[in-house]
């Protein structure tokens, strides 16, 4: 079988806190083929966030040294050291957009110069090289090039989130992780952002992890669905399992209180709250709030291998047993 | 209270609130002093709101939804139009009117920690509006306890005493949505009451509120950009765009046969979770919600409108017609 574009392997991530040692990211696994969406889907404080800036190396001070592997192509990137990361990886095979970065534009820089910045720091080329592939970026993710010499002020938040993508596209990457990118737009504006995404996964062939709380939007784009919580993948299904069928209580019951334009059911919510990162529970970290709970719960289940690429941590799946 | 003795003067069939030519603009100035023009925020809306009805009022961000709210609040004057509140015109109340008013209009904020002082407990929180009306201490301590059940905050012990912080975000709302409840108002506004908190949380908060205006007969108006969370939990809908009210019609109707373009479009690009989501582009009207400080000339959306016809709506103004029974859509289609 080809090598998996990004393959991470038993990743784990603390933060020294005043209250102690909090594990935002707990052992965890995925992989990414080429040309392949994988949504990263969780809410608030589940480590999602965490996960994005491990695999960039942009961690804020207070984190601990990460854990596992995390193979580009077969290539242990952990490895690298920060110089080589930076000359190699980062923004060169893996760009990042982060969340509400499109207010992080520098105001006073023309966005043309912000969007070809990357060509004159990482490949060192000249600014009219630079300049004419911002050109090209600005075609794909659909701004006119007019906008090449405007200032963020001068762009709506729409248009500037168009801006960042460019950003992260003008050194044609393998990889983007985008982080929330349409939390803060409008319905209108947020559509037309997947439509762009989509287009250039289709045009362009590059891979997408979207990390997001939203299960509606995450479904534009997904190939294929990662499923987070308190710090753990629970589930990773391909999208149309995920959405049609999806097998964790915690992924059946997080569909369930999505409220839907289409449906009579009324949605229903989770009861509880996450557990804490400080100290998570030594089994099944949803185990407090699972109407499935059963005395296995106590323990940590593990993933269990479910078809090919399917897996799911949760002992109702543990091999042979009996889906409810 | 005076306000109990004219809430039983009224009669039922009255609407509770109306809005008539609402307008609520605010004037841009540079350095202080240049006049720039006016932010038509609010501008030229018409509803009533029935007693105990929900409704949704929906739209992007800058249609000018909360201002209206903050309007319907008096917080911002309306700078033409009138709000009639049981009857009363609220350009005619004075200060002591203005704070009577208050007390019948609670408001639920979108940033529940924002909304909350950092320094005060819940009990605090909870007792400052009852002071201010003039409320005594041992009547205070019960319905602060009542509320925080209402809001199934309970037992209450646990709660009184912690600071917002210590709170999760829900929990921070159930306060914020206690306190808007605590002086007993007739009108619920909630602006964007869910939109900070987790998809989990979101329809638990939900709940809480449409129970509480069942329980309550409230009259409960949703201030939202999102279309889907309202279907369970508005009678109403009215959609907003650049400053004024497009299309009004109960909620089943409105998204199951919406009318005007711009309704149709936000429903189009709209997603309900499913794998098939990926494999095509959606349908997008092109352009941004217009300036509101010079908005386009006839039909604000026409700029945008598939279904635009030049020399028309680009000229005339749209008024509301009714291309369904109880249906209004602002839109020269249905003429």
């Amino acid at each position: 079988m080809a090598v998996p574009l990004l393959s991470v392997e038993n990743l784990s991530l603390n933060y020294h806190t005043r209250q102690g040692l909090v594990q935002a990211v707990a052992g965890v696994d995925f992989e990414i083929r080429h040309r392949e969406a994988l949504v990263v889907l969780g809410e608030s404080g589940c480590g999602k966030s965490s996960l994005a800036k491990t695999l960039m190396r942009t961690l804020p001070r207070n984190a601990g040294r990460p854990e596992g592997r995390v193979l580009l192509e077969g290539e242990d990137i952990m490895a690298l050291d920060e110089e080589r990361f930076r000359r190699q990886v980062r923004w060169l095979r893996i760009a990042l957009v982060m969340q509400a970065s499109m207010n992080a534009l520098n105001p006073v820089v023309r966005v043309g110069e912000q969007v070809a910045e990357p060509l004159r720091v990482l490949r060192g080329w000249s600014r009219a090289r630079a300049q004419e592939r911002a050109a090209e970026v600005f075609d794909l993710v659909g701004i006119s090039t007019d906008f090449l010499t405007r200032y963020p002020f001068e762009l709506s938040g729409g248009m500037r989130q168009r801006v960042v993508l460019a950003m992260a596209l003008v050194t044609d990457p393998q990889l983007i992780i985008l982080d929330e990118p349409t939390s803060a737009l409008d319905v209108l504006t947020q559509a037309s952002i997947m439509n762009v995404l989509k287009r250039i996964k289709r045009e362009q062939g590059t891979s997408f992890i979207l990390i997001t709380h939203d299960v509606a939007t995450s479904s534009e784009l997904a190939d294929r669905v990662a499923l987070m919580y308190a710090g753990q993948i629970v589930e990773t299904s391909s999208a149309a399992e995920f959405f049609r069928e999806p097998a964790h209580p915690y992924a059946r019951m997080l569909m369930d209180s999505v409220p839907r334009l289409h449906q009579e059911a009324r949605p229903t919510h989770i009861p509880g709250q996450p557990p804490s990162l400080l100290d998570p529970p030594s089994g099944c970290r949803f185990a407090d709030r699972c109407p499935q709970r059963f005395d296995l719960c106590e323990r940590d289940p593990g993933a269990f291998r479910k078809g090919d690429r399917r897996r799911v941590r949760c002992w109702l799946h543990a091999g042979g047993s009996q889906l409810s | 209270m005076s306000h109990a003795t004219s809430a039983a003067r009224v009669d039922a069939d009255q609407p509770l609130v109306e809005a008539r030519d609402l307008r609520t603009w605010f004037e841009l100035r540079q350095w202080g002093f240049m006049r720039l023009g006016s932010v038509k925020a609010v501008d030229g809306v018409n509803f009533s709101l029935r007693r105990g009805e929900s409704v949704a009022f929906v739209g992007e961000s800058g249609c000018g939804k909360s201002s209206l709210a903050r309007t319907l609040l008096g917080l911002h004057q309306p700078t033409e139009g009138d709000v009639i509140f049981e009857g009363q015109s609220m350009a005619r109340l004075g200060r002591r009117g203005m704070r009577d008013y208050r007390a019948r209009v609670g408001y639920v904020q979108q940033d529940p920690f924002g909304a909350l002082p950092p320094f005060l407990d819940v009990r605090r929180i909870l007792a400052e509006p009852l002071k201010i009306h003039g409320v005594g201490r041992s009547e205070r301590e019960r319905r602060i306890r009542a509320v925080l059940e209402e809001v199934r905050l309970s037992p209450a012990d646990d709660y009184l005493r912690k600071f917002p912080h210590m709170l999760s975000g829900g929990q921070q709302q159930r306060v914020v949505i206690a306190r808007a409840l605590i002086l007993e108002p007739s009108l619920l506004i909630a602006d964007e009451p869910v939109s900070m908190l987790d998809a989990s949380v979101r329809v638990e908060i939900l709940d809480l509120l449409y129970r509480i205006q069942q329980r309550r007969e409230l009259t409960l108006a949703f201030i939202t950009h999102d279309l889907s969370t309202v279907r369970h939990f508005a009678d109403r809908i009215f959609v907003m765009y650049a400053g004024r009210i497009v299309e009004t019609a109960t909620v089943n109707e409105l998204l199951d046969h919406p009318q005007h373009p711009y309704t149709q479009a936000l429903l189009a690009a709209l997603a309900d979770p499913d794998p098939d989501n990926a494999l095509e582009l959606r349908e997008v009207p092109g352009g941004e919600a217009p300036s509101l400080l010079n908005p386009p000339p006839g039909c604000r959306f026409h700029p945008r409108c598939p279904k635009h016809m030049p020399g028309v709506c680009d000229v005339e103004d749209p008024e509301n017609f009714e291309p369904r029974p109880g249906h209004l859509s602002a839109c020269l289609l249905h003429r």
